[in-house]
């Protein structure tokens, strides 16, 4: 079994948010709602984190800081666009800096939509990740196998 | 030197279950306290287990290296304690094993671990003269550094001793990593340090951390039980209870507590170990 479901630890960062969103995000760490309850924990950390909260749209001087973030969380992840900006870049998407939503930047395996999105669809966005989490680990699990096998097969033609 | 044998295994096994459960029951506390309901008490084994699931990344071979010794200190720390051995090889080796971690944070060269490896140095100046003199307040009164010594003592500690106890106390707060004195490192929620000491750690490396934490937790308590022995099974049961107290305040005080500067750590955790420790002491050796 894998225990990715059973703890997955979230980071969140604004792009181009109203805030809106990230009011709604905190809101599911309150006691109303009490996110803890699954195990999940703001960490604030990207080296630390399972599923990667984004809220707001992607612009010209963030795209460098939602790549990096990504970038930095250790397999397997999961990444959440909360919020109609984040989807496709809402009322934004015109706007001459801005490149639409955060899938134009980096894959996103959820999407929220809403203005703002309430709590209840953020938490079951995050409970619909943690299915995407599971696969992914089992296919991490599937590739490590498969590894492990061309070593041992390539140990044996060596001798 | 059979029993010490037998306790040293109990430890090894029990101590991060033991451990592990506690930090479980803290956070459904820590949540109770705060109106919320709180994971359920394995949350702790099912962090751990997950961390151990996920893709290694570290900044330089070595900074696994100083971890692994660190755990592996950590260990031998509660090892020394629980197989009787003396008080001052056991608080320098758990020295050495925050120095390990210590050096770990350095090596990451990220801004935020070496700023919380510095802060964790201070935290060290901070509780050390307090652990010195709890060490010094045993051998004052007992006349041995050695804890199975003090383990056959038929006097309970506790009564001569309350001073350096309640100075004890006030740096466990320090050693648990509990607010106001949690500078180096936070569990939860954002800080200004990302997450301090332990920024660069990810994985089986954190996992490793985690663990030793709760190794660590296992040995302060048990200077504190150290306190109540006196042969008697009366007293045995009243330490454990007066462990689980002591961490309950810690708790209490983690939840009522925002995080204070250094300088305010350094200063009441010396003023403590002076006033608490030294007057105690003052008054045994005269006595």
């Amino acid at each position: 079994m894998s225990y990715v479901t059973k703890s997955p630890w979230i980071i969140h960062y604004d792009g181009s948010s109203c805030n809106g969103c990230d009011i709604e995000v905190l809101a599911c760490l309150t006691p109303m709602y009490d996110v803890e309850r699954f195990g999940i924990i703001n960490t604030g950390n990207p080296k630390h984190a399972d599923v990667f909260l984004v809220t707001g749209s992607v612009n010209e001087q963030n795209k460098g800081v939602v790549q990096q973030i990504y970038e930095q969380m250790p397999e397997p992840k999961v990444v959440v666009a909360i919020g109609i900006c984040a989807c496709s870049g809402g009322v934004f998407r015109d706007c001459y800096n801005v490149m639409g939503g955060i899938d134009t930047v980096i894959p996103v395996d959820c999407y929220v939509p809403g203005c703002a999105a309430r709590p209840e669809a953020i938490i079951d966005a995050v409970v619909k990740g943690l299915g995407v989490l599971a696969e992914k680990r089992a296919a991490m699990e599937a590739k490590e196998d498969k590894a492990e096998l061309a070593a041992e097969t390539e140990g044996k033609q060596d001798e | 030197m059979l029993t010490a044998i037998i306790s040293v295994i109990a430890y090894l096994i029990l101590a991060p279950l033991i451990g592990g459960f506690l930090a479980g029951v803290d956070r459904i506390i820590t949540a109770r306290m705060q109106g919320r309901f709180g994971p359920p008490v394995l949350q702790p084994f099912y962090d751990v287990l997950k961390l151990r699931e996920k893709e290694n990344i570290t900044v330089n071979r070595v900074q696994d290296f100083y971890v692994i010794c660190f755990f592996i200190f950590v260990v031998v720390t509660g090892g020394f304690f629980f197989a009787g051995g003396s008080l001052l090889l056991v608080i320098f080796t758990l020295t050495l094993a925050s120095v390990f971690l210590i050096v770990a944070a350095f090596s990451s060269g990220s801004a935020y671990a070496q700023v919380g490896a510095e802060r964790e140095l201070l935290q060290m100046m901070a509780y050390e003269p307090m652990v010195l003199l709890t060490a010094v307040g045993f051998y004052a009164y007992t006349g041995s550094f050695r804890v199975d010594d003090i383990m056959q003592g038929s006097n309970m500690s506790l009564i001569p001793l309350v001073g350096i106890f309640a100075g004890y106390i006030f740096i466990l707060t320090i050693k648990f990593r509990k607010s106001p004195f949690d500078l180096s490192m936070s569990h939860h929620a954002h800080q200004e340090l990302v997450a301090g000491l332990k920024t660069e750690f990810s994985g089986r490396t954190l996992a490793l951390i985690e663990v030793a934490h709760w190794y660590e937790n296992i040995f302060l308590l048990g200077i504190v039980f150290l306190f109540f022995v006196n042969g008697t099974i009366l007293m045995t049961v009243i330490g454990i209870v007066v462990c689980l107290l002591a961490y309950f305040l810690e708790i209490f005080i983690d939840n009522s507590f925002a995080r204070m500067k250094w300088q305010v750590a350094l200063n009441s955790a010396w003023i403590a170990a002076l006033v608490l420790g030294g007057i105690n002491l003052f008054i045994i050796m005269i006595g």
